[in-house]
């Protein structure tokens, strides 16, 4: 293969496998993007068992099985039976509604390492309102005790927003009765569904400040015993996060159709074009597909990215959110405080969170979304 | 959980959804965990291959005493510290 790779590139460490776009749920911020994939679209069996292959190959050392929801494939754990067989890290993310202990019965005898549930709240009305699926909740909590039944390593996700934050400790209470080992505190990210829903979403700046207080004190609290991974959402940071660790540098994204994707939301940027694992090899898109290009490296930065002195820490922030909040995928993200656009943004955040909205747009094939 | 540095007879194992294994891609030892890839260096590896929850950290820095030629007491509180970090972060359990 004639795929040379740039100079200097480092193979990926992880792939995270989008099997499908179903799902049971309607979470208004799924980070799938707003035109969903069909089902008759989805790659076969035998196309992810070779995806699988390849990226061994070239050094991903983790893959992630996820969704929509990946436990609608029912060749789930023949895929993570490949994946292991492979030497691969296998972790499963899911909303768990499907699970029952004979699947994951089947799951771990396949080889699974680690499951990933996410709740939408602490307690069922709120969580079950917002995911848009009654009896959703009740559900979770049942699959995960199977999992840790069955032995496996669970994560919580808890994806929190203006709406349950003021739930964070009990969320923090029920990952240790779960006995999950790790809680994963994600703030929305605002992508997407995440983007048509930030008004009814996104935290005061007030609740951010309590949220960020209350999970260092549980890290003190509960060391040794949960780990607690903290994601925040940048609209009130100083400086952004470095997006995926920088754009195409350590992680891959593929689709239910085989699209591949540096990031999962890389689609709403306009004019990039993806490249496709049934037409060419999962290494050669890596190394040479233009999106993977495109804003790779330091090369595509403007000013003040440019000549900033972390230019290689936070890699100019997150590309998706360039476009959504400047117009332009190739600026600084504006969460950056030396961005011209910050202000405003800042300014829209705090307008949005202290206006109250509570309607959201439901995540569905083909739904509206306002302007 | 106490603070501070593991007992001599605790020991310890890597959690149960923590692997250790070699990479021929980078031709190096890798630490897998659920979103997270360490790349343990040549010291940490040795740390790590002989945490098999039978050996006591004394044992083991006993032996790693004898491998690299240093003091026991050097070895033994080097290898506490990079433990203590790796329980803290739930990757050993101790
Ligand atoms: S975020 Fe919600 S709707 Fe989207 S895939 Fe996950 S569970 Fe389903
Ligand atoms: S100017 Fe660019 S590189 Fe510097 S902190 Fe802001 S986003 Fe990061």
């Amino acid at each position: 293969m004639n795929a040379s790779p740039p100079e200097g590139l480092a193979p990926p460490l992880a792939v995270l496998l989008e099997l499908t776009h179903r799902c049971p749920l309607r979470c208004p911020y799924c980070s799938n993007p707003l035109e969903l994939e069909r089902a008759r679209g989805e790659l076969a069996t035998g196309q992810w068992t070779r995806v699988l292959d390849e990226a061994a190959a070239m050094g991903v050392l983790q893959v992630h099985f996820s969704g929509g929801e990946p436990t609608a494939r029912t060749d789930l754990e023949a895929l993570v039976a490949h994946a292991a067989g492979r030497g691969l890290y296998t972790n499963l993310i899911t909303s768990a509604v499907l699970l029952d202990r004979a699947r994951i019965a089947a799951l771990a005898a396949a080889g699974l390492d680690h499951v990933q549930i996410s709740f939408q709240d602490s307690e069922a009305a709120g969580a079950d309102r917002i995911g848009g699926y009654p009896g959703g909740h009740a559900k979770k909590l049942a699959a995960a005790r199977e999992v840790k039944a069955a032995g496996l390593a669970l994560t919580l996700n808890a994806v929190m927003h203006r709406q349950n934050l003021h739930h964070l400790p009990e969320m923090i209470e029920l990952a240790l009765d779960l006995g999950a080992g790790r809680l994963e505190v994600a703030h929305v990210q605002y992508y997407g569904w995440g983007l048509a829903n930030r008004a009814a979403l996104i935290p005061t700046r007030t609740q951010l400040e309590a949220a960020t207080a209350t999970v260092e004190a549980a890290r003190v609290r509960h060391k040794g015993r949960l780990v607690i991974d903290y994601v925040v959402p940048d609209y009130y940071a100083r400086r952004p996060k470095a997006c995926m660790g920088g754009w195409a540098r350590q992680f891959l994204n593929i689709s239910p159709s085989g699209k591949v994707l540096p990031c999962h939301a890389a689609e709403s940027i306009p004019g990039l074009s993806f490249e496709n694992v049934a037409q060419r090899p999962l290494a050669a898109i890596w190394a040479q597909s233009e999106a993977f290009q495109r804003f790779r490296g330091t090369g595509w930065m403007p000013e003040p990215c440019r000549s900033c002195a972390r230019a290689e820490i936070d890699w100019g922030g997150c590309r998706c959110q360039a476009f959504a909040l400047a117009g332009d995928a190739a600026l600084t993200d504006p969460a950056c405080a030396l961005s011209p656009h910050h202000g405003a943004v800042l300014a829209l955040a705090e307008a949005e969170s202290e206006a109250g909205r509570e309607a959201f747009v439901y995540r569905q094939i083909g739904a509206r979304i306002p302007a | 959980m106490t603070e501070g540095t593991l007992a001599p007879d605790c020991r310890p194992r890597l959690a149960p959804h923590v692997r250790l294994r070699f990479d021929a891609v980078r031709a190096r030892q890798v630490l897998l965990a659920p979103e997270r890839v360490l790349m343990p260096d040549e010291t940490a590896v040795a740390v790590l291959q002989l945490c098999d929850g039978e050996r006591s950290l004394a044992a083991i820095a006993a032996e790693l005493a004898v491998r690299y030629q240093a003091p026991p007491a050097v070895v033994a509180a080097d290898i506490a510290e990079m433990l203590q970090d790796l329980v803290d972060k739930g990757l050993v359990l101790a």
